[in-house]
C-alpha cells in the first residue's frame, strides 16, 4: 500500500511510517473538518431560511479558517478544581480514538494506511477510546453538567454499539471477510454490485438480500448517528440542557481538538457505511481512466468517489440534525434496546439463512 | 406486535416527511437581509434624527416648549437696533441671535411634536437612523452656527447695550 510506496521511495522505515501516519490528518481530516463545519453552518442556515456565515470571504468561505485562528490565540483555561492530568489527556484520547479508525479506511485502492484483515474489528475496538476520552473529560472537568453529559454519552455509545456490531456482522457473514479492502474490492465496477443491492453475485440470493440490506442500512445509520453524538441523539452535548456537555470547561485548542474529533468521527462512520453498503471507493458507473486508458487517473477517481460518498452521508447527518428534535434519555434507550437491537438481530438471522442458500 | 410494527412504520414515515420539509427549505430563497450592505426601504411616515436648518431659525423657542422630554435647549440674545439678521425663506424677519441650540438625541423620543409648531419649518426629520456613539455626550448635537467667540460677543454686546440704555435713562432723569 502507501507505506510500501514510501518505503521503496526513501528506504527509511521510520520516515515512511511517520509520513503514512500523518498523511490522512494533513491531506484529509483537517481540510474536511474546516469544510464540514462550514457546511454544517451553511446547511443549518439555509434549512432555517437564513444564509449562514456570509462576511468572511466569498459567501463566508473562510469563516472556519478565521475561527481556527481565533481558537489558536485563545487562552488555555484550566480551572483550579480540575483534575489537571486527566483534563489534559482527555481531548488527545478522544482524538486518537477517532483518528486511529482512519488507519484502515480505504480512501482508494492505493491510499490505505494499513491493510488489516481485521479492519472492521479494529475500528470497533479503537473507537471505544472515544468513550473513555469523553468520560474522562466529563470527570476531570469537575462540573456537574459535564459529568452528566459524559455519563449519558457512555451509556448511549455502549447501547448503540450493539446494533451497529450486529449489522456489521451480517455484512461480514455475506462477505466472509473483515477487511474493508475486501469489502471494497468485492463491490467493484457498477452500482448494482454494491451490498445495498445484494452484492456482486448475480443469483437468487442477491434479490432476497436487498430488503434486508436496506433494513440493515437504516439500523446502522441510526445507531452510528447515536455513536457520534449527533442530533437527534445529542443528549451528551444537549446545549439547551447541559450547556455543552463534556466539553463545557474546555477552551482554545483543546476545545478545537474535541471538535475535530467529532467531525473526524462523523466522517469515519459515514466512510464505514459507504464502504460496507455503497461500494467503498468504487465508482458507480465505471472509470474515466479505463475509458481514456490513463491508469494513474483511476486512484484519483476512486478518491473522489469515496470522498463524495462520505460527504453525502455527512450531509444526511446534518440534514437529520436540523430536522429532528432531541430524544429524551429514556426514549434514547427505548430506541436502542426495544427497536434497533431486536430488528438487527432478526435481520442478522435472516441474512444468515439467506447466505446459506 | 401489531403496534410495534406500526410504531416503526410511523417513525420512519414521519422522519421522511420531516426531511422532505427541511429539504424544501434548503432550496427556497432565504429571508435574510445583509444589513449594512442592503437596507429595507423605510416606511412612509418614519421618524428619525432631527435636523435644524439654522438659516431659517428665528429662535422662537416653540420647539423646545413642545418637546415632552426637554431635549432641546435654546438660548437667544436680542439683536441690537442697527444689526440686520436677514430674513427666513418664508419672509419672517429674524430678530434674535441664537447662541445655543442643542438637541440631546440620547433623550429624544422621536415623537415629532417639535416639527409642527415651527413657524418657518426649519426643524424637520431626516432619513438618518444609524448614529450610535460610544460616549453619550457625543449624542448632544449643537446646531447653532455662531462660533464660541461670536456667542460671547453677542451676549456682551447686548449686555453693554442694556447698560448704556439704563445709564442714559438715569441721566435723563
Amino acid at each position: 500500500m502507501i507505506y510500501d510506496f514510501f518505503y521503496n521511495l526513501t528506504g527509511s522505515a521510520l520516515f515512511s511510517g511517520l509520513f503514512v501516519a500523518i498523511m490522512p490528518l494533513l491531506t484529509f481530516i483537517l481540510p474536511f473538518a474546516l469544510f464540514a463545519v462550514l457546511l454544517e453552518r451553511k446547511v443549518a442556515g439555509h434549512i432555517q431560511d437564513r444564509l449562514g456565515p456570509m462576511r468572511v470571504g466569498y459567501h463566508g468561505l473562510l469563516q472556519t479558517v478565521a475561527d481556527i485562528i481565533k481558537l489558536i490565540q485563545k487562552e488555555d483555561i484550566i480551572a483550579r478544581e480540575n483534575d489537571k492530568l486527566l483534563f489534559n489527556i482527555a481531548p488527545v484520547l478522544t482524538f486518537v480514538g477517532s483518528y486511529a479508525a482512519f488507519a484502515v479506511i480505504p480512501f482508494s485502492s492505493i491510499f490505505l494506511g494499513a491493510n488489516l484483515d481485521l479492519a472492521i474489528f479494529y475500528i470497533i475496538a479503537v473507537t471505544g477510546l472515544v468513550v473513555v476520552g469523553i468520560l474522562m473529560a466529563g470527570w476531570a472537568s469537575n462540573n456537574k453538567y459535564s459529568l452528566l453529559g459524559a455519563m449519558r454519552s457512555a451509556a448511549q455509545i455502549v447501547s448503540y454499539e450493539i446494533p451497529t456490531i450486529i449489522v456489521i456482522l451480517s455484512i461480514v457473514m455475506i462477505t466472509g471477510s473483515m477487511s474493508l479492502m475486501t469489502f471494497s474490492e468485492n463491490q467493484t465496477q457498477y452500482f448494482w454490485n454494491w451490498y445495498i443491492f445484494g452484492g456482486p453475485e448475480f443469483n437468487l440470493k442477491k434479490f432476497l438480500l436487498i430488503p434486508f440490506m436496506f433494513v440493515g442500512l437504516i439500523v446502522i445509520y441510526i445507531s452510528t448517528l447515536a455513536e457520534v453524538n449527533r442530533t437527534p441523539f445529542d443528549i451528551p452535548e444537549a446545549e439547551s440542557e447541559l450547556v455543552s456537555g463534556y466539553h463545557t470547561e474546555y477552551s482554545g485548542m483543546k476545545f478545537a481538538i474535541f471538535f475535530l474529533a467529532e467531525y473526524a468521527n462523523m466522517f469515519a462512520v459515514s466512510a464505514l457505511i459507504a464502504t460496507m453498503f455503497f461500494g467503498g471507493y468504487h465508482s458507480p458507473f465505471g472509470y474515466l481512466g479505463n475509458l481514456l486508458n490513463i491508469p494513474w487517473m483511476i486512484p484519483v477517481e476512486q478518491f473522489f468517489w469515496f470522498i463524495s460518498k462520505g460527504i453525502f452521508f455527512v450531509f444526511v447527518q446534518m440534514w437529520l440534525r436540523w430536522t429532528l428534535p432531541r430524544l429524551r434519555v429514556d426514549q434514547l434507550m427505548t430506541v436502542s434496546w426495544k427497536y434497533l437491537i431486536p430488528i438487527s438481530f432478526v435481520n442478522l438471522l435472516i441474512v444468515g439463512i439467506i447466505s446459506l442458500i | 406486535m401489531a403496534e410495534y410494527i406500526k410504531n416503526i412504520y410511523s417513525a420512519l414515515i414521519t422522519i421522511l416527511v420531516g426531511m422532505k420539509v427541511t429539504l424544501r427549505h434548503l432550496f427556497i430563497p432565504s429571508v435574510t437581509i445583509q444589513y449594512p450592505d442592503v437596507k429595507i426601504p423605510l416606511p412612509e411616515r418614519e421618524r428619525n434624527r432631527l435636523y435644524v436648518n439654522m438659516d431659517d431659525c428665528i429662535g422662537c423657542d416653540q420647539c423646545a416648549r413642545a418637546c415632552p422630554v426637554n431635549c432641546i435647549e435654546i438660548e437667544t440674545v436680542k439683536a441690537l437696533p442697527g444689526e440686520d439678521l436677514g430674513k427666513t425663506s418664508n419672509g419672517k424677519k429674524k430678530a434674535l441671535w441664537v447662541t445655543k441650540f442643542t438637541i440631546d438625541f440620547a433623550k429624544c423620543c422621536y415623537c415629532q411634536l417639535c416639527v409642527f409648531p415651527c413657524p418657518t419649518d426649519c426643524i424637520y426629520m431626516t432619513y438618518v437612523y444609524e448614529f450610535s456613539e460610544y460616549d453619550r455626550n457625543n449624542l448632544i448635537y449643537d446646531f447653532a452656527t455662531l462660533t464660541k467667540e461670536e456667542r460671547e460677543e453677542k451676549k456682551e454686546n447686548y449686555r453693554r447695550f442694556i447698560e448704556q440704555k439704563e445709564k442714559s435713562k438715569s441721566e435723563k432723569e
